[in-house]
């Protein structure tokens, strides 16, 4: 029997949505059937909006998509106004004050607290300067990730006209609007590896092939990668090279395969890694070629991926943080953005900087950073003299720049413990009170809320999840620790050797773990390298929980307060929902008790 | 009357209603002896599979963890509250044993 989701799906989804979403702004939250809220709710995702978890009713995430990551002259700013203006709701957070930005692990942005009741307003103001939502959640085709400065850093093959070409095929394309489950693809040109093809649902990597005596430039294709629920895969080859100009009919064949025969009666097995598994790489090809493509498809080239960096495990960081040179002579300049959440003053003063010195593009990348494009050389100083360069630093220390956070029981519904914040107070702990060996410059900790992997902890050097223990008889939260993750020529997810660490042990769990390595490690050995070598129970035994000067504030369960910052934070306290202007509204069945 | 009962998002939520009645992330104590080793289960709700419903209870099948023990597994489907005149009542959760039921298969 087809799940709810798929029922409510087949009765209105895709573009229509829109009118029906307008219709209750106007008409505000109170307006939704009682009877329809789960189906609306679940519909809005299309439009980019989540409800948020529990105890906050009626306010809403909104995901703007923007295809790898560019962010044209003229929209950050909107950005930073829409959160200043929107995005702020009923308590504040103590890191990070009353509106702010969140860039993601996919290169999209999110807002927290929006009403519904402002979302035409705010779907106008984004819509003028060529910002959208659409599809940015939902059971469709996500925002399209790749290496953040196709077009300007040194490319292998152009993504970017490809990129732009899928998007505009594929966003709002009644076709592909209603797929089994959300469709993840990453398109990437150049030879570092930096588009993370190897975890998206579809990859197109750079590859070259001879053909009538020709090298044609172009893509490999693979399919099935992703880390959520426990059942992390890696992106398997098709054996099929598509030129550029054949991307977008390659792929849209892939998806309408997976629009076919994805499992649309339970949504747990949905992805299509798992259709991958059961069918194999070769019957998948098959059936592609006699289904769903009119021409023949044509084997795969040869790869670049020997020559990849990012997240490779070398000592050298390939995480564009810092000041690059561009194709054309002008310089890019990656700011660390901690936990990849920014003031809304703070995004307004970037938007500034990248009008002022550089064309006033702004780029996201997957590990949450942002880079301001397109300085001329001897505009450089100045910038780097800006002061807005201390707290986003272009040269941060490792411990900053390697952080990678989810959004956790903050607004989160799958969560498990709190995230953002939590990472902050870690990162500033371990940059105080942890020294690294010599050399490694680039050591990624990454901290995800639950099983889903938002900040996919999987390809990180220590993976950090969400879960529960008990310490000295009281229920805290806790955090299960990989290690050994990463990409490169040979991606490699973390093995989970340390299970349900109270959350204030991890900073010296992770201090202990670090000494170890320093004094056991091979002349120059990665730290990758040295969890590859030895087995998971010695690996256990590195990690050695302890409580230091490290302070959490957040040992309680915080899933079970309305707001975890908030001064009153039981549910009871929740003003949720409140009506357009944030006063609290009749609940209309009354909570039992 | 009827009642919808769904699980959604991922398995976050329990909704009886169109309202969220049970979060993952909750700690439960079950009585489910083959599940580990431990006298009661100290068991950490990750996700919920299926919903169900048989003589008023309403249960849910959960994946989880014990974190006393470290075992991960479904200990069945616990029951998380009742529905009584057509209302549904959360049951005490943090203060009650819950025992698995048996699959109950018309919601
Ligand atoms: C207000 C609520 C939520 C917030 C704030 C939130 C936050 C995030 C963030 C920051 C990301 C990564 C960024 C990106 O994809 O661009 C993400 C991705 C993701 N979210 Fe959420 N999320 C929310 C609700 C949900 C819900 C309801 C689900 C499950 C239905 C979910 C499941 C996921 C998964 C599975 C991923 C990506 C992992 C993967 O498949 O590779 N999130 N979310
Ligand atoms: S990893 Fe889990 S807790 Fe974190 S944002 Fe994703 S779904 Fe939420
Ligand atoms: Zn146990």
């Amino acid at each position: 029997m087809p799940s709810d989701v798929e029922k409510w799906k087949s009765e209105v989804y895709g573009n229509e949505i829109r009118e029906h979403l307008f219709r209750f702004a106007e008409e505000g939250w109170d307006s939704i059937p009682e009877d329809e809220t789960d189906a609306w709710l679940e519909r809005f995702k299309w439009w980019g909006l989540y409800h948020q978890r529990n105890g906050q009713e009626s306010y809403f995430m909104m995901r703007i998509g923007t295809p790898n990551g560019v962010l044209e002259p003229g929209q950050t700013e909107v950005v930073a106004e829409l959160a200043r203006e929107y995005a702020t709701g009923p308590a504040s957070n103590p890191e990070f004050g009353e509106a702010y930005v969140d860039w993601t692990t996919r290169q999209s942005i999110q807002l927290h607290w929006l009403k519904l009741e402002d979302i035409p307003e705010i779907f106008a103001k984004m819509e003028a300067v060529g910002l959208s939502s659409q599809q940015a959640c939902g059971d469709s085709w996500r925002n399209i990730v790749g290496n953040p400065m196709a077009g300007k850093a040194p490319e292998f093959v152009d993504a970017l006209p490809v990129i732009q070409e899928l998007n505009e095929r594929f966003k709002g394309n009644e076709d592909h609007s209603n797929l089994p489950r959300k469709w993840k693809v990453s398109v990437t040109g150049s030879a570092n590896g930096s588009g993370q093809g190897d975890i998206n649902d579809m990859a197109f990597e750079p590859a070259y092939k001879e053909i009538a005596g020709e090298e044609v430039r172009g893509f490999n294709v693979r399919v099935g990668g992703g880390l959520s629920r426990n059942e992390p895969r890696l992106a398997r080859s098709l054996d099929v090279f598509a030129r550029p100009e054949r991307v977008a009919d390659v792929a849209g064949g892939i998806s309408a395969l997976f629009r076919e025969y994805g499992d649309r009666e339970d949504r747990y097995n949905a992805r299509i890694k798992f259709l991958v598994d059961e069918w194999g790489t070769e019957k998948f090809r098959r059936i592609l070629q006699e289904e769903f493509v009119d021409f023949e498809l044509e084997p795969a080239g040869t790869d670049l991926r020997e020559q990849y960096t990012y997240n490779a495990g070398g000592d050298k960081a390939g995480d564009l943080v810092g000041v690059h040179e561009q194709r054309d002579g002008n310089y890019f300049v990656g700011l660390n953005v901690l936990v990849g959440r920014m003031g809304a003053s703070d995004t307004a003063e970037l938007a500034q900087l990248a009008d002022e010195y550089g064309s006033g593009e702004i780029r996201i990348s997957q590990r949450q950073n942002v880079i301001i494009t397109d300085v001329p050389e001897e505009r450089l100083d100045d910038l780097l003299d800006e002061e807005l360069l201390n707290q986003y630093s272009p040269d941060p220390h490792p411990f900053m720049r390697g952080s990678v956070a989810c959004t956790g029981t903050e607004f989160c519904s799958l969560s498990i413990v709190e995230t953002k914040n939590r990472q902050v107070r870690y990162a500033r702990w371990l940059k105080e009170n942890v020294e690294l060996p010599e050399s490694v410059e680039d050591f990624h900790i990454h901290l995800s809320g639950c099983t889903a992997s938002c900040a996919q902890p999987q390809i990180a050097d220590i993976s950090l999840r969400g879960m529960k223990t008990r310490k000295n008889g009281e229920a805290v939260e806790a955090l299960d620790i990989g290690l050994g993750g990463g990409l490169g020529e040979n991606p490699q997810f973390a093995k989970w050797v340390g299970q349900r660490v109270p959350a204030d042990e991890v900073p010296g769990a992770i201090k202990n773990l670090i000494n170890t390595f320093a004094d056991n490690r091979t002349d120059g050995e990665s730290f990758r390298e040295f969890i590859a070598r030895h087995e998971e129970d010695e690996l256990s035994e590195f990690i050695e929980p302890e409580e230091t000067s490290y302070d959490d504030p957040m040992m309680h369960n915080t899933k079970l307060t309305w707001y975890p910052y908030a001064e009153e934070d039981s549910m009871d306290a929740s003003p949720a929902p409140t009506d357009a202007d944030g006063n609290p509204l009749e609940e209309s069945t009354p909570a039992d008790d | 009357m009827s009642v919808a009962l769904r699980i959604l998002d991922d398995g976050a939520w329990l909704s009886v209603n169109d309202q969220r009645r049970v979060s993952v992330s909750e700690l439960w104590r079950v009585n489910a002896p083959g599940f580990c080793e431990c006298e009661l289960v100290d068991f950490l709700a990750e996700g919920f599979t299926e919903v169900t419903a048989a003589d008023n209870e309403v249960a849910i099948e959960t994946y989880g963890q014990c974190i006393r023990c470290g075992v991960s597994g479904v200990p069945g489907h616990l029951p998380v509250g009742a529905i009584i005149q057509g209302r549904y009542r959360d049951y005490d959760r943090e203060n009650v044993v819950l025992s698995p039921v048996g699959r109950a298969d018309q919601p």
